[in-house]
């Protein structure tokens, strides 16, 4: 799989001007990506190698499909003195192309059901982070375990000149954002989505994660990611015409960097009288 | 009354004079005729098809780089908004409808609608509709930037377009209905005599599952919209938290109408390409009677699927685990039906005509969007690709390479009929072969910036994702130039008269009632009930 990807990639590359010559973000979008982002927690893996399972049985499927369909538009013309056959109508064929496809589907649907029930055991968190929608930013409030009071938000820091083409975009166009959400690697970080307008939806591809922002109502999530680095994502679901604008990025650090983080950070909230909302206390 | 068949009077559009009609515009805006009728749909879905398509034109342009250049991001996203909504009920939905007016009463041997009346007024409310669309640009507030989805709570901050769209979904609902009513009436209670059922065209049967979907499913979209429009300007909360409402009941309402909706757009797509693929492969049908159930185990499943376009929505581990198998299993009779093309075409004796290009195209395209429709029905899968370019890119493979795509088939495949002249092969060819290289062009590479991330109704994208939306837009520019090509060398042409006169079955391997009557179609057909064989596919007498 690995070597089909770099090959496909080279493929890609060469018939790709690369009029925009920009790196790639290790958490984030490849320049011409074709295959997920670096997933870092056992969820996106998962996600992952079973869309490269779909892939590769539909691969098999059409082979097979689209091989006897195209054998047939060459071989069965009537320019080539075929006659056509009046053969219709066969019980055997018709149970057999019912019942082996419903087969397949069900070997599809065993793994993809063992990451469901993963996905939603949001159980042992080590951390709770509320996260809020706002058009057109995000609101963070560290809500339990380490860090518990810390809040604040998060808006895109990407200037104007830099959208209407005034200046040069940098690699991270459009997924920097003033304050970054903090979180330690290997713990289970727990998230609640809620939002305080519309929908929106806070979605880490490194993560594997997607959740909808949902006004009045909250729903629940988790990641556990395993490197330590930034990752980036964006708003998923439709929220108006800032919605290509409010980025998400998470930067994860060890325990001891996280530990010093929180320190400085509630440090600042004692200061600001420790407002418990998002109030960009950090700044 | 066997004039009707008289080849002298038949063309001439005047000779039965007891069923004289009036002429110029009042033959139009009072037609009962469902050939005129049907004509009508027709142009209406193809002035529709550039309306939108103009719109998606403005999209590309906008996505080819980024940055902000041509339509800023509220514009942008109205832009993308009416297009879903102009593309599937302007241009999808009327273009079937306008097929199944003029092929069903031909199909089944009905001298024409069952209530040619109700059939105008659903053609004419149309009109109104489309003007509240269009016009929806031009009301204070714009068009609404929400999605064609139009998912509460954003409905609620939208300006006037939004109560047009909302009218006009009204009105256009109402026509569905009552075009839907007609169809299963003409169908359960006109045919001629020995065309039972199990004996009529494929065109005809999607045409019947297709309309009971219609009728449940459109008063649940009215419903949502209407909930909407009382959340917006009469105090209610449906949608809203703060009152008690929820905004998620709007998607459950929603996507009960859109999955099915969906269905709706593909079934009559599948009774074409059932119609085709026989003709040309000089062979019947592989499973005749499998493919009527499959057409109603589509249908059926199709209620019960909806919330796998909620899977980020937020559900208990057994409602992702319901829908996602439900959804999987859709997968079965749609399988079936690509199966039995396949095996219809095997052996068989095939030429290559445009219809039948495009019947191939369709099967090998449209597989490819049913292939990533199991990607996406696998729940763990979609919370990555979910709103990505990776859905994008499966829906219109489904939309476009699917149900546009046979709309073009059915159009070169019953025009001669229609108008008595054969369009001009090579012009068809270079359609369908421009058609398909730049819809592959435009969509294919959606798919990978939707594994790479890429999220959908995103006016500027982060710069790693520009080559391949580049690329899209070429495509896409390419695809939109390939219509106005259909419209100025193969459908201008043959309403100015233009092109060899048609015979009377114009496909040697064609079987059924519609070519046993004269090209061009006379005014009136069966006005007794036809005498058919015991196929039911040949006029014995009258």
């Amino acid at each position: 799989m690995k070597q089909l990807k770099y090959y496909l990639t080279a493929a890609s590359a060469l018939c790709v001007s690369t009029a925009f010559a920009d790196q790639s973000l290790t958490g984030g979008p490849q320049v011409n990506g074709i295959d997920f982002q670096h997933p870092v927690t056992s969820i996106a893996r998962d996600e992952r190698d079973l869309n490269y399972m779909v892939m590769l049985i539909c691969l098999a499927i059409g082979i097979l499909v689209f091989g006897v369909m195209f054998y047939s538009v060459f071989k069965h013309r009537k320019s080539k003195g075929a006659v056509a056959s009046q053969f219709h109508e066969s019980t055997t064929v018709e149970i057999a192309w019912t019942i082996v496809p419903l087969l397949i589907v069900i070997a599809m649907v065993i793994p993809a059901t063992k990451t469901v029930v993963a996905q939603q055991n949001v159980s042992d968190s080590y951390l709770t982070i509320k996260v809020t929608g706002y058009q057109w930013k995000w609101g963070y409030d560290y809500v339990d375990g380490p860090g518990k009071g810390i809040s604040f938000y998060s808006t895109l820091t990407t200037p104007m000149s830099e959208i209407y083409g005034n200046a040069p975009k940098p690699n991270n166009y459009l997924l920097a954002v003033d304050h970054d959400l903090v979180v330690p690697v290997n713990q289970k970080i727990r998230i609640l989505t809620t939002s305080m307008d519309v929908l929106h939806g806070w979605y880490v591809p490194s993560f594997g994660v997607q959740m909808d922002a949902i006004p009045g109502f909250i729903r629940e999530t988790w990641f556990k990611a395993d490197q330590v680095g930034t990752y980036y994502g964006q708003c998923a679901q439709v929220c108006g015409k800032g919605h290509a604008f409010m980025p998400i990025v998470v930067k994860v650090v060890s325990l001891p960097d996280y530990a010093a983080w929180v320190k400085t950070e509630q440090a600042k909230l004692k200061k600001d009288g420790g407002t418990l909302t998002p109030s960009g206390a950090t700044s | 009354m066997s004039a009707v068949l008289d080849p002298v009077h038949a063309p001439a559009h005047s000779g039965d004079h007891a069923h004289d009609h009036p002429h110029g515009w009042r033959r139009w805006v009072f037609s009962t005729n469902h050939k005129d009728i049907g004509t009508m749909y027709l142009v209406f879905a193809l002035w529709m098809l550039f309306e939108g398509g103009i719109l998606a034109m403005g999209i590309r342009a906008e996505l080819f780089k980024p940055g902000i250049q041509f339509l800023n991001p509220q514009l942008f996203l109205s832009f993308s908004t009416m297009h879903g909504i102009m593309m599937i009920f302007g241009a999808v939905m009327p273009a079937m409808v306008g097929f199944a007016n003029w092929m069903i009463p031909l199909q089944v041997g009905a001298p024409d609608m069952a209530f040619p009346r109700l059939n105008n007024l659903s053609f004419w409310m149309l009109i109104p509709a489309a003007i509240l669309l269009t016009s929806s640009f031009f009301v204070p507030g714009g068009a609404p930037d929400v999605g064609w989805t139009l998912y509460a709570p954003l409905t609620i901050q939208q300006g006037m377009g939004m109560d047009l769209v909302i009218f006009a979904i009204h009105i256009m609902g109402a026509s569905s209905i009552m075009g839907s009513i007609n169809i299963i009436v003409t169908i359960l209670n006109m045919r001629a005599p020995g065309m039972t059922l199990m004996k009529m065209p494929l065109f005809s049967w999607t045409w019947l599952i297709t309309a009971y979907l219609l009728i449940a499913i459109m008063p649940v979209l009215a419903g949502a919209v209407t909930m909407t429009l009382t959340d917006r300007h009469f105090g209610t909360s449906f949608f809203s938290a703060a009152g008690g409402g929820d905004p998620v009941l709007y998607q459950h309402l929603f996507w009960f109408f859109g999955h099915p909706e969906v269905y709706v757009m593909i079934l009559p797509a599948f009774g074409i390409v059932s119609a085709v693929v026989p003709t040309f492969a000089r062979k019947p049908l592989f499973g005749y009677s499998s493919m009527v159930y499959a057409s109603a185990s589509i249908a059926i499943l199709s209620f019960i699927v909806w919330a796998h376009h909620m899977f980020t929505a937020g559900m208990p581990v057994t409602g992702q685990l319901f829908f996602m198998y439900a959804t999987m299993l859709i997968a079965v009779p749609t399988g079936v039906k690509v199966f039995n093309w396949i095996a219809t075409m095997w052996r068989g004796s095939m030429t290559y005509e445009t219809p039948m290009l495009w019947a191939i195209g369709f099967i090998f395209v449209f597989t490819f969007g049913g292939f990533s429709g199991l990607v996406l029905a696998l729940a763990p899968i979609d919370t990555y690709v979910h709103n990505t370019y990776y859905v994008v890119a499966h829906f219109h493979y489904v939309l476009v390479a699917g149900s546009l795509f046979a709309i073009f088939m059915g159009y070169y495949y019953w025009s001669p009929k229609w108008t008595g002249l054969m369009y001009n092969e090579t012009a068809g060819k270079i359609h369908f072969w421009a058609s398909m290289i730049t819809f592959n062009v435009t969509f294919f590479p959606q798919h990978l910036l939707g594994l790479a991330g890429m999220v959908r109704r995103y006016a500027d994208y982060p710069v790693q994702f520009t080559d391949f939306n580049m690329i899209s837009s070429i495509g896409a520019f390419g695809f939109g130039l390939s219509q106005a090509y259909f419209l100025f060398a193969v459908v201008i042409p043959m309403f100015r008269g233009q092109g060899d006169k048609a015979p009377q079955r114009p496909w040697d391997g064609a079987h059924g009632l519609e070519w046993e009557i004269p090209s061009p179609a006379p005014f009136h057909t069966f006005e007794t009930p036809p005498k058919l064989d015991a196929t039911a596919t040949k006029i014995l007498g009258y």
